[in-house]
C-alpha cells in the first residue's frame, strides 16, 4: 500500500507487509503478562489472584521486563499485548508502556477499563498504543456487572474508565464474557459496542471458560465449570451473527480440520512468546505445565523460540490410550480446543480428552452439517468429503 | 518548502526507526504521525539509501557526494531523490534539521 504521491515513503499495514506476511522475524509478537493479580474478582476467570496476593514479590522487576521487551524488539516483534489479571494493577505500567513504545513496539493493552485515569488516557492520547485497546465487560448495569466481578463499586470505575478513553478518542473495542447474571443483556450491550467508534463488527464474547492453568483452586474450578454454557446454547450464541459465523467456520474447516495424530502441539503454540509474571516462557498464555516453560530468567528468548520450543512441537507425544482412540483420530482437531493446555488445565496431564470442550466440538459439527446425531467425530471416515460438502 | 544542501537532519523522537529483516520500519510514537493504528512507515530502496546516510552529522551536500560515489546514477538524479525524500520526512515529522 504505497502513497500515491510518494516515490520513496509507503504506509504500510502491518499484517500485509511481506516481512510480516512471511515471518521472517524470529519473533512476530510479545506477550507479557504483567500480572496474575486483579482488581475484580470474576466467577469465570482462571487468573484473578488477589489485589493484594503475596504473588506480587515474585513479579519480574522493571529491569528484568525491559531486558525482555528489548530481546523481543531485537529478535524483530512489533507488538507486544500486556496482559494479566489486570495489567493496570503493575505500579511500573506506565514506564512499562513507555518502554515499550519508545522501542518502536506497538502495544496491546487488555484491560476491564477500572483503572483508567485522567493521566494515564491523556498519556494514551500523546503517545498512542498503535493498537486498539481490548475492554472486557461483564455487564451492562451495576447488578449484573458486579455479580459477575464480584466488587462493589467495580461497574461505575469500568464506565468511567471507558468514557476517558472516549473523551481522549482513544481507539477501543469492547468484548464480552457471557454469564448468567449477564445473559439477558447480550442485545443492549451488542447495541451499545455498536456506538463505540472503533469497533468494526459486532463484539466477541467468551464463553466456553478456561478452567485455571495454574491449577491453583479446585473451588475456583467449580465454580468456572458452573457457569460454563451448554455447547447448544453456545452454538445458538455463535448463530446469532449466523452468515459471518457460517463463512468463517466453513473457511476455517477447511483449512485447519483433520486428525492430528499423536502429535499434541499442532496448534502455533511455540511460534510467538508468551511470558508469565514472573518471567517463565510459555508456548502460549495458557500453557502452564512446569515442563512445557523455560526460565527466561536463566536463558534468552531466542534459545527458547529457536531451540526449546521446536523440540517440544516434535518431542512432546499423546500416550493416553483414550486420547488415541478419540482426539488423534478426530478430524474435528483444529475446531476443537482440546490442546494440551486445556487437558492440563482439567486434568493435570497433556492428553486426556476434555469432555466438555469434545461436547462443544460435536454440537458445533452437528450445526455446520458436518455430524449427524449421534455420530462420533472420530469414527468418520468420509470426513474429507463432508468437509468440501460444507 | 526550500531544504538548505548544507543542513544536517536527523530522526525526529516523535518516531522510532527500526530495521527489521533488512528492511527500516518507522513507527510513530507521539500522536498525529500515523494517523491509524495498523499503519506503519517503511521505505524503497532508494530510500533506504538515503536514510540509512542520514545520521545527524552528514549534511545533504555530503550524503549526495557520498551517494554518487557509490551508485552508478547521473548526480543530478540522486540530488532529486535526497532532496526529495528529506523533504517528505521532514513534512511528515519524521526528520529534523539539526
Amino acid at each position: 500500500m504505497r502513497d500515491a504521491d510518494s516515490p520513496y515513503v509507503a504506509k504500510v499495514n502491518v499484517a500485509r507487509h511481506r516481512v510480516f506476511q512471511k515471518r521472517t522475524p524470529v519473533l512476530g509478537s510479545l506477550d507479557l503478562e504483567l500480572t496474575e493479580r486483579c482488581n475484580n474478582n470474576c466467577i469465570h476467570c482462571f487468573i484473578n489472584l488477589l489485589e493484594d496476593d503475596a504473588a506480587r514479590q515474585r513479579e519480574l522487576v522493571t529491569t528484568d521486563t525491559q531486558r525482555i521487551l528489548e530481546e523481543a524488539a531485537a529478535l524483530g516483534a512489533l507488538t507486544v499485548r500486556f496482559t494479566g489479571g489486570e495489567p493496570l494493577l503493575r505500579e511500573n505500567f506506565i514506564e512499562l508502556y513507555l518502554f515499550a513504545r519508545r522501542l518502536g513496539l506497538k502495544v496491546l493493552l487488555f484491560t476491564n477499563a477500572r483503572l483508567i485515569t485522567p493521566e494515564l488516557a491523556d498519556l494514551f492520547a500523546r503517545i498512542p498504543p498503535l493498537e486498539k485497546i481490548e475492554v472486557t465487560v461483564y455487564g451492562m448495569k451495576p447488578q449484573s456487572y458486579e455479580a459477575v466481578s464480584r466488587v462493589p463499586g467495580s461497574y461505575e470505575e469500568f464506565r468511567r474508565g471507558v468514557g476517558l478513553l472516549l473523551e481522549r478518542k482513544i481507539p477501543f473495542v469492547v468484548k464480552g464474557a457471557l454469564l448468567p447474571p449477564n445473559s439477558e443483556e447480550i442485545d443492549s450491550f451488542e447495541i451499545w459496542a455498536a456506538t463505540l467508534p472503533a469497533m468494526e463488527s459486532p463484539p466477541a464474547f467468551s464463553m466456553f471458560f478456561d478452567l485455571r492453568g495454574r491449577r491453583d483452586s479446585a473451588s475456583k474450578n467449580r465454580l468456572i465449570e458452573s457457569v460454563r454454557m451448554t455447547p447448544d446454547e453456545g452454538v445458538a450464541i455463535l448463530r446469532r451473527h449466523g452468515h459471518s459465523y457460517l463463512k468463517e467456520t466453513r473457511e476455517f474447516c477447511r483449512k485447519f480440520t483433520g486428525p492430528p495424530g499423536d502429535q499434541l502441539f499442532f496448534c502455533g503454540a511455540g511460534h510467538n512468546a508468551c511470558v508469565d509474571a514472573y518471567g517463565m516462557l510459555q508456548p502460549c498464555l495458557l500453557m502452564r505445565h512446569p515442563d512445557m516453560v523455560y526460565d527466561l530468567t536463566r536463558g534468552s528468548l531466542k534459545i527458547a523460540l529457536t531451540s526449546f520450543f521446536p523440540r517440544l512441537r516434535e518431542e512432546v507425544r499423546a500416550t493416553n490410550s483414550d486420547y488415541l482412540a478419540r482426539c488423534a483420530l478426530c478430524f474435528l482437531a483444529g475446531l476443537c480446543e482440546q490442546c494440551p493446555a486445556k487437558s492440563w488445565a482439567e486434568h493435570g496431564t497433556l492428553d486426556t480428552p476434555v469432555e466438555y470442550l469434545c461436547r462443544v466440538a460435536h454440537a458445533q459439527a452437528r450445526d455446520l452439517g458436518l455430524l449427524r446425531e449421534g455420530e462420533l467425530s472420530w469414527e468418520i471416515t468420509d470426513w474429507k468429503e463432508r468437509i468440501k460438502q460444507i | 518548502m526550500i531544504l538548505s544542501r548544507d543542513a544536517v537532519y536527523t530522526v525526529s523522537e516523535d518516531v522510532v526507526a527500526r530495521e527489521i529483516e533488512g528492511e527500516i520500519i518507522i513507527v510513530p510514537l507521539m500522536a498525529g504521525i500515523g494517523d491509524l493504528e495498523d499503519e506503519l512507515y517503511t521505505l524503497n530502496e532508494t530510500g533506504k539509501a538515503i536514510w540509512n546516510k542520514l545520521d545527524g552529522r552528514r549534511s545533504l551536500n555530503d550524503v549526495i557526494a557520498e551517494l554518487a560515489a557509490e551508485y552508478q546514477a547521473p548526480s543530478g538524479e540522486i540530488e532529486r531523490d535526497v532532496l526529495g525524500l528529506v523533504q517528505e520526512l521532514v513534512q511528515r515529522r519524521i526528520l529534523l534539521a539539526v
